[in-house]
């Protein structure tokens, strides 16, 4: 995994609250079984009306007004929207998609626990803000041309050169993976004597005998 | 898993989550036992492939479990399947399975199903034990008295490699819902109805106990449809402790323990409630009289009311961002505010998925379309949770009551759930429907999702539009 330490980028406003996983990449883009070339189908149905190809033909026509497509936001890397951002289904595609599209952080007031999650195993960071800053943060990317956050993890801050600065929480071990970008199937690994004890001592019991038999 | 002496009182959560501590590691996660891994075609191939590019084994291939639900078609079996990209994904996963050694029920398979379906069917899923899938609906288990959560693809791999997931303990949640729930108001009634209360993340970051006389009073079918609701509540898990219910479901089940076994595991799965006097780090009160048939009048679970109210008015929303949400779903959803639910005519209607596909579900369901016809306006489908379902139902002639009142009987999957395979909805095509989620484009883009309970959604077949089912006239 990429490490995160600090990053600098424009910040886009998605001015919406529940925003689910279901939008942020639609079904019909979870068939590919690999896990790169998502970003193109990001918010496919707010970015796009019509098909994406027929017969190797583009079909699908830019919905202008949708603002990711603003020449303004073109180069975001910071993407702010309202309160339990990544609610719904738990693809992992969502991630994916935000992160080959170019968001390296994810700013919402809250989020669904699984999208949480996924993020944190891809190095999108996701920070919570309260309800007051984020909202102070949209009426600065929407005033102000190319309006750039700095979200520094090490210093668990937020800021803009206008004398924008909030800080934010998150868990000592969460940080310590993305700062460091583990593997945490590596870590886990590393307990190898104790799953395999616990295996010995508990896989005995009536309620864990049910391993299936080919 | 038993009481322990000299232990505070611990809820039913608790009591799983301490019994499955592999490791607490200074300064990290707790590192938690999984026992068994549900997994399905769309979220599995990636965390093969990551095993392979690290070269991991698959640590307990028998605790793992595999079915193709999400893009197969509902059409009868045993033709290839058209959509070169689902073929794909689906032949990736028999691939994988084989490699790893994963026993798959196949589409061809007598047990295939609903991954969620399945598991408790087989007598795979049981009481106590930690099950996860990369699903969010894997909450569904909880019903059985088990932690179940959903997961996304890096944990599978992480589980596939591991057997074990680091996890973050979640905070407690008791909703606790006394008294008989009236005639014509069923479990996805009262998971509608918390919804509607709480909000769609009005559980976020909390494990669900559902509790009470009336939870009691459900069969394992309804607390399945309860449980599986729980996420759309923002809820990590719902569960609901074991009783003789469960047992009597769980019971003679394919692999269910048998003989002393079973005996033991019993005895066992008794221990698994919440100790009086054990806390909760939020408890909720519902009253169940005080609930009615829901319908959804927006894009998600929580944009819900009554039967028989109307769509709500703008300024009944207290908060801007939320008055905002309500226009944008008015806007999608083709519906003005104050319009009464009862006079909004319905297209399409789908029974199915892994909310309400069981067959309780489908009685209920047939209960309503006796000696009665599909509005000619409306196409209706009934999609069986699994093929064990489809079975029992034909068996009991279930099937033909649907076939004859005109609705279409297809095979087991997720169909317009989700609509990854060709079960979907076409743009501005409103359908009354028994799954879970009414996002924006959910069911197909441009398509209109109502969520109901099964009778709900016969009634709103033949009558064309939503009807108060405790008005029905049953034949």
């Amino acid at each position: 995994m990429k490490p995160f330490r600090k990053h600098t980028g424009v910040a886009v406003p998605l001015d919406k609250v529940n925003v689910d996983t279901d939008q942020i990449i639609p079904k019909q883009f979870l068939k590919r079984i690999e896990r790169t070339g998502f970003g193109e189908f990001l918010f496919y149905d707010w970015r796009f009306s019509g098909d994406e190809k027929q017969n190797g033909k583009e079909l699908r026509k830019k919905i202008d007004d949708f603002v990711l497509h603003a020449p303004r936001y073109a180069k975001a890397s910071v993407l702010v929207a309202g309160r339990n951002f990544g609610c719904g289904s738990s693809r992992e595609h969502a991630v994916w998609a935000l992160a080959d599209y170019g968001f390296r952080v994810v700013i919402a007031s809250s989020f669904a626990d699984i999208f949480a999650n996924n993020s944190l195993k891809n190095g999108l960071l996701t920070v919570l803000l309260k309800e007051e800053e984020i909202a102070e943060i949209i009426r600065r990317a929407q005033a102000i041309d190319d309006y750039e956050l700095t979200v520094d993890l090490e210093a668990l801050l937020v800021k803009d050169e206008k004398g924008f600065a909030a800080t934010f929480a998150m868990d000592e071990f969460s940080r310590h993976c993305l700062l460091n970008g583990l593997d945490d199937i590596g870590l886990t690994l590393q307990h190898e004597a104790e799953i395999a004890a616990y295996e010995t001592k508990h896989l005995v019991g009536p309620e864990m005998r049910t391993i299936l038999t080919k | 898993m038993g009481e322990t002496e000299n232990m505070p009182p611990r809820t039913l959560f608790e009591k799983i989550w301490d019994a499955h501590v592999v490791a607490a590691p200074e300064g990290q996660s707790v590192l938690l036992y999984i026992d068994l891994h549900l997994v399905h075609e769309v979220t599995s191939p990636q965390a093969f492939d990551g095993l392979r590019a690290n070269g991991r084994r698959l640590r307990q291939p028998l605790r793992t479990v595999a079915t193709v639900d999400h893009n197969i078609p509902t059409t009868p079996r045993g033709f290839a399947i058209a959509d070169p990209i689902a073929a794909k994904q689906i032949e990736a996963l028999q691939k994988n399975c084989r490699e790893f050694g994963v026993p798959l029920f196949d589409m061809d398979s007598a047990e295939q199903g609903i991954v969620h379906v399945i598991g408790p069917e087989l007598g795979i899923t049981l009481p106590g034990m930690t099950i996860v899938c990369g699903d969010s609906h894997t909450s569904t288990h909880g019903a059985f008295g088990s932690l179940a959560f959903g997961i996304g693809t890096s944990e599978v791999e992480h589980v596939l490699a591991t057997q074990c997931l680091p996890q973050k303990k979640p905070k407690t949640m008791q909703i606790h819902v006394s008294g008989k729930l009236p005639e014509g108001v069923t479990a996805k009634d009262l998971a509608l109805g918390i919804i509607g209360q709480i909000g769609t993340d009005g559980a976020t970051g909390y494990v669900i106990e559902y509790a009470g006389d009336t939870v009691r009073a459900l069969s394992m079918e309804g607390r399945m449809t309860l449980c599986n609701m729980s996420i759309e509540a923002g809820a990590r898990a719902g569960l609901i402790a074991p009783d003789e219910t469960t047992f009597a479901y769980v019971s003679g089940r394919r692999f269910a323990p048998k003989g002393k076994a079973w005996e033991e595991a019993v005895a066992n799965w008794r221990t698994l409630a919440s100790d009086p006097g054990a806390k909760f780090d939020r408890k909720i009160e519902i009253d169940a009289a005080s609930l009615a048939p829901f319908v959804t009048w927006g894009t998600n679970p929580g944009m819900v009311v009554a039967v028989t109210a109307r769509v709500p008015e703008l300024q009944s929303f207290a908060q801007e961002s939320d008055r905002r949400a309500a226009e944008q779903a008015l806007a999608y959803m083709g519906l003005n505010p104050g319009t009464p639910i009862e006079t909004i005519a319905v297209d399409r209607v789908f029974i199915g998925s892994c909310t309400n596909s069981r067959i309780e579900d489908l009685r209920a369901a047939a209960r309503v379309a006796k000696g009665q016809h599909v509005n000619p306006k409306v196409r209706a489908m009934v999609v069986p949770g699994s093929q064990a379902i489809k079975r029992a139902a034909e068996q009991e002639g279930l099937h033909k009551i649907f076939l004859e009142a005109g609705f279409e009987w297809r095979e087991s999957g997720c169909s317009m759930c989700l609509g990854m395979n060709p079960d979907i909805l076409q743009p501005g095509e409103r359908c009354a429907s028994t799954s879970n989620r009414n996002f924006e484009g959910r069911q197909g883009r441009g398509g209109r999702t109502h969520l109901v309970s099964p009778m709900m959604a016969a009634a709103a077949a033949i009558a064309g539009h939503f009807t108060d089912i405790r008005n029905w006239q049953f034949q």
